[in-house]
């Protein structure tokens, strides 16, 4: 496995095990999230987000976490840099809309949008259970844990502008796997014209329920179905 | 006439090759590594020899005008190559495929090269499918074949419409192969303007930088042109912009003599000239004559009205078609051999049968094969063509009939070579469509490939081992002499002379004069008196060249009208040797039709009795008459008939 | 389908005197160009003028003129090889432009690939990528029959489908990464779909990529812009075995 790593081709299967990492991520994430609709006592979300923070997996997965997401984004910078280096003197006009999808071509913007989104979403739950802390504690089916059901229908009760900026970190993250998912198997090599087709259709279907699923919460609290 | 020696080996036609090769002189790996050998060009024949002599241990220096050996223009052949591998089980033979080449040579090429051809053509196959060439194969794996005119078998191996192409990638690759060893040395970009000549031996080159405009020099113990042919003379042709003939031409002119020059092929299947501007002219592979079918109409309302641009041409009954090679060649059809189907084109349209605005196009239909086959076999056969015809004149092959008109394409007649495909310069060889010695005076399709690979894989790295053999004693051959310095200042003054005219007129616009007396007084019919007037229209041309030539740029930078200049100079020169060749063959044979010998229904008539030899050019100086020797050809083989087609 | 006369064309041209020099636009009319010229035929009239008022001529590579050499290259209107599809610039026609028109023409842009001159650029390194392993290790001679190992349509023709790469630098060109996956893809995945290549598969797999990556084109992002652009049409699906056969030779180092 000799200069794998330092290798084009290596450099590209990190970012496919790490995207692919976090799409997994994306998945579990999201199902919890649905959990805020399905039950507006609130009890099912916090039962989960309970379970989140109590499991000892999850705690162990929680910093791998952060690792593929810091990998992800380191390796996608040196990509990029050394992308920007292969072409030194760029053309005076491009025509790109003929040739490739503009997700395709500004991954790395989408994702640094997402990253700015990123942080201010950490900002807003990760942090405010985990370091400040001081969230309203509620009993469910007997067991005390934290209210993080208020915490996030409070947030999004309360300004317009949280609501939409969800909404929009929620499509920016949909237009990202738009090409990123069907990328990462091309990566690893799992994709032929047939494959490909499938991929891509499948890709693009994620997308939309990422894209949708999560936009759907912000939405319903805004529309005062929530508690 | 003593001097002219083909030095072929005596014995029976079948054991002539492997009795050769038992007793020609070889050379030790030990020694190998110690000479040095020059390969002008990378095409078929450059690469496949330029590759198998690093092979060998010999260390070789390649040079190409192009950017990349990979670009030479055997890239472009499309149909096919052919071996006598039998594999259809349709009683072909090394024989069979012999007879073929000679009969469809019209019997003007000697039969001991010919022979050894069709002996390596099988290995040739075998050594492509060993580099990953991926021929076209049946469902059981295994490879398939088409037929090609002029044959009655199907022994042509293919990949899709890009044969040439996958079969120099081949070549391309086993030289990459070789340059990652250091064995082979690449000069891309560089254009061998003159061979240098020391006691008697070709010893080197000059060549051209064509990035920098330096004249550099490179010392060789043998020299290898495999420089293609000189079919751009005419100027609208098939070849690649930058072919010449100009490293075969200094060649000539340092003493090497000239075989066949007026032999040239004109393809019966190319796209019609659509105008003045028109640069070059694409060819549609001969292997569409296998499903086309060739017609004008039989009415001559009805051609004017298609002239005029007023009818539709599938609005013609069939009734009103004239398949005129179906008519006129029952036995062959539309897969008559190439000199034939142009000329009866050419005899077609100038009866006023032509199809398009120029009057100079017939027609090529696939209606007939489409309703027979379906479109899917034809898309899968020729796919590639009908797009690349589509894209050119806007037409859609699949539902109106393609338009076609011959067009020059390939140079039989080369540098005059013996058995050993040495020229007359000891240490300078000759291979490929650079010599003149397989095809006579009409190659058959699908044998170029064949010609090129043969050369270079399987005939020159033994013969060139005979030569060096006795040159293991000759050290490095040095620049610094007075020889390569003379050759030097030889082609700087030539390039000086050129640039420092100043003229008003681009090396472009002599081109197109020139390929226009070519095309009209040399192309598909010639006769005495058209061919007297050329001598003199090109004099004339040549006087005005070197009064009115312009050529803007720097000297010595990159100055791609300097080149131009340069080949059209030696184009102008070569096409004087061409007329006095066709002026002097009083016969037509294969793709040299003279008008005063035909039969009375109008088909070639060759002259066995006085012209049954290879007309050998000698130079013998600036603006004088080249000198004629002869090479009798003894045919012991094959019987010498009219070639018929009926 | 019949040709018409443009009038005027004004072509925006890139001019640069050699390497070292810094290069810049001019701006040219050309009149009268039939719509059947070809692109390049329309560059060899613009040079004609240029010539006919003693000025140097715009240098561009070309050769074959029938979209099978690769020489030919040129950026026209934003794009590699022009707006039409499936086809080189030497294939390109000028009833793809309109009348009055304003063409951009530029060089391929790829630090792998500097200018020489004007419009013309070196391509070696896609010469030393295949140096580096782009073929099947066998000498002239010695060979089995043909026919000994029967490979199956299928893979035939795939290995086609990859081995029609004509080289031309495009797919690096127009990749906004400036990658040469496609073109190393091309070769690698040719030869492993045959038997004959197979063998050393993995070793070529690796040099190939590692002399692609010491040359200083881009990483591969899988927009798919280099399979819109190739005039062979040649699909990323290539890549994708590039990609599995050099993991599996890795996996093995």
């Amino acid at each position: 496995m000799s200069n794998f790593l330092s290798s084009s081709i290596g450099k590209k299967v990190i970012m496919s095990l790490s995207g692919l990492f976090l799409i997994a991520f994306l998945c579990v994430h999201l199902t919890l999230n649905l959990f805020l609709i399905f039950d507006n006592s609130g009890e099912l979300f916090n039962h989960g987000a309970n379970f989140m923070a109590t499991n000892p997996v999850i705690k162990i997965v929680e910093p791998i976490l952060a690792i593929g997401f810091i990998i992800h984004i380191i390796w996608a910078s040196i990509l990029t840099l050394q992308n920007q280096k292969a072409r030194p003197i760029k053309y005076a006009q491009r025509n790109q809309s003929q040739n490739a999808t503009w997700a395709s071509r500004n991954m790395y913007i989408l994702g640094g949008l997402v990253l700015v989104f990123l942080v201010i979403h950490i900002y807003n739950f990760w942090w405010n259970i985990k370091v400040t802390g001081n969230l309203e504690a509620v009993v469910v089916d007997g067991v005390e844990m934290e209210n993080t059901y208020l915490l996030v229908s409070s947030l999004f009760k309360s300004s317009i502008v949280y609501c939409g900026l969800y909404i929009a970190g929620a499509i920016l993250l949909g237009l990202h796997l738009t090409h990123g998912f069907w990328s990462a198997f091309q990566s690893v090599g799992f994709s032929n014209d047939i494959w490909r087709k499938r991929l891509s259709a499948l890709g693009y279907i994620f997308a939309v329920i990422i894209a949708v699923g999560f936009s759907i919460i912000p939405l319903y609290f805004m529309a005062g179905l929530g508690n | 006439m003593s001097i002219i020696d083909a030095k072929i080996p005596a014995g029976p036609l079948k054991d002539k090759w492997s009795n050769h090769k038992a007793h020609i002189g070889v050379v030790s790996p030990a020694n190998k590594k110690k000479l040095d050998i020059i390969v002008v060009g990378t095409g078929l024949a450059g690469g496949s020899a330029a590759a198998s002599l690093a092979e060998l241990g010999y260390n070789v220096t390649a040079f190409c005008y192009q950017d990349s050996p990979r670009r030479a223009h055997s890239i472009a052949a499309q149909g096919g190559i052919n071996a006598a591998k039998n594999y259809p089980n349709d009683n072909d033979s090394v024989f069979r495929l012999f007879y073929e080449t000679i009969k469809g040579g019209d019997y003007r090429a000697r039969e001991a090269n010919v022979y050894r051809l069709a002996e390596v053509s099988n290995a040739i196959i075998d050594q492509c499918v060993a580099q990953g060439v991926p021929f076209a194969r049946d469902y059981g794996g295994l490879l398939a074949n088409r037929s090609f005119g002029g044959a009655l078998v199907s022994r042509t191996f293919y990949a899709r419409g890009q044969t040439g192409q996958q079969l120099l990638l081949g070549c391309y690759a086993a030289m990459n192969r070789q340059i990652e060893k250091g064995k082979i040395k690449v000069y891309n970009r560089h254009e061998v303007l003159d061979v240098v000549v020391v006691e008697g031996k070709a010893r080197g080159v000059i060549a051209r930088d064509l990035v920098t405009g330096k004249i550099e020099r490179f010392g060789a113990h043998a020299v290898v042109l495999a420089t293609g042919g000189y079919g751009n003379v005419f100027f609208l042709s098939t070849n690649a912009m930058g072919c010449n003939g100009s490293a075969a031409w200094q060649a000539y002119k340092r003493g090497a003599y000239f075989g066949n020059p007026c032999f040239v092929q004109i393809h019966p299947t190319c796209i019609p000239v659509h105008g003045e501007q028109q640069s070059k002219l694409t060819l549609m592979s001969e292997s569409l004559r296998n499903d086309g079918r060739v017609w004008v109409p039989k009415k001559i309302e009805d051609a004017k009205k298609l002239q005029a641009g007023t009818l539709n041409p599938n609005d013609i009954p069939d009734e009103d078609r004239d398949f005129y090679l179906e008519r006129r060649y029952p036995a062959f059809g539309n897969l008559v051999p190439r000199d034939v189907a142009s000329r009866a084109a050419k005899e077609r349209c100038d009866a006023g049968y032509g199809v398009n605005n120029t009057g100079k196009a017939v027609f090529l239909d696939f209606k007939y094969a489409i309703e027979q086959l379906g479109r899917e076999t034809i898309e899968k056969r020729y796919g590639n063509l009908f797009q690349m015809y589509e894209k050119i004149t806007a037409v859609d092959p699949y539902h109106n009939p393609m338009m076609i008109y011959p067009a020059i394409h390939y140079s039989m007649g080369g540098l005059w070579v013996d058995y050993n495909l040495m020229t007359t310069i000891p240490g300078l060889y000759s291979i490929g469509e650079c010599n003149f010695s397989d095809h006579g005076a009409n190659r058959l399709g699908a044998s170029a490939l064949m010609q090129g690979l043969a050369d270079g894989y399987f005939i020159l790295p033994y013969t060139i081992g005979d030569y060096l053999a006795k040159e293991i004693q000759t050290p490095k051959i040095q620049t610094n002499t007075p020889e390569f310095e003379a050759a030097e200042k030889h082609v700087t003054d030539r390039l000086r002379k050129l640039y420092d005219i100043k003229g008003t007129k681009s090396p472009d616009h002599f081109h197109k004069q020139l390929g226009h007396i070519m095309w009209d007084y040399i192309g598909m019919a010639r006769e005495a008196k058209g061919l007297e007037k050329a001598i003199q229209l090109i004099a004339d041309l040549k006087a005005e060249f070197y009064k009115d030539l312009r050529v803007v740029g720097e000297f010595t930078a990159m100055n791609n009208e300097l080149e131009k200049a340069a080949r059209v100079a030696d184009f102008i020169e070569l096409a004087d040797l061409m007329a006095h060749d066709a002026l002097d063959r009083n016969e037509s044979c294969g793709g040299h039709c003279r008008l005063e010998s035909v039969t009375p229904d109008g088909e070639a008539k060759r002259d066995d009795e006085h012209y049954k030899y290879v007309s050998i050019w000698e130079y013998t100086g600036e603006n004088k008459a080249p000198e004629l020797h002869k090479e009798e050809l003894v045919f012991e083989n094959v019987e010498l008939t009219q070639r018929s087609y009926k | 389908m019949a040709d018409t006369i443009l009038k005027e064309l004004t072509l925006k041209v890139w001019r640069q005197k050699d390497a070292k020099s810094k290069g810049g636009f001019e701006t040219y009319k050309v009149h009268n160009i039939s719509t059947g010229t070809s692109f390049l035929e329309m560059l060899d009239i613009l040079n004609e003028q240029l010539v006919s008022e003693n000025k140097e001529p715009v240098a561009f590579d070309h050769d074959c003129r029938e979209g099978i050499c690769g020489t030919c290259s040129l950026f026209i209107d934003g794009r590699a090889h022009g707006p039409d599809d499936d086809v080189t610039t030497c294939q390109l026609h000028m009833r793809r432009f309109k009348e009055g028109a304003t063409i951009t023409i530029e060089p391929w842009r790829c630090g792998a690939f500097p200018v020489i001159k004007d419009l013309i650029v070196d391509r070696k390194a896609y010469d030393k990528i295949l140096q580096a392993g782009g073929y099947v290790s066998v000498n002239t001679g010695g060979i089995p029959d043909a026919n000994a190992i029967p490979i199956s349509n299928d893979n035939a023709e795939e290995a086609m489908d990859a081995a029609a790469c004509i080289g031309c630098g495009a797919c690096a060109a127009t990749c906004k990464n400036s990658s040469a996956m496609l073109f190393v893809a091309a070769k690698v995945s040719q030869l492993a779909l045959l038997p004959q290549g197979k063998i050393e598969a993995a070793r070529r797999a690796k040099a190939m990529v590692a002399k692609m990556d010491e040359l200083g084109f881009g990483n591969c992002t899988n927009t798919g812009a280099c399979e819109a652009e190739c005039p062979k049409s040649i699909s990323i699906e290539h890549i994708a075995r590039l990609n599995r056969e050099f993991l599996k030779a890795k996996l093995k180092d």
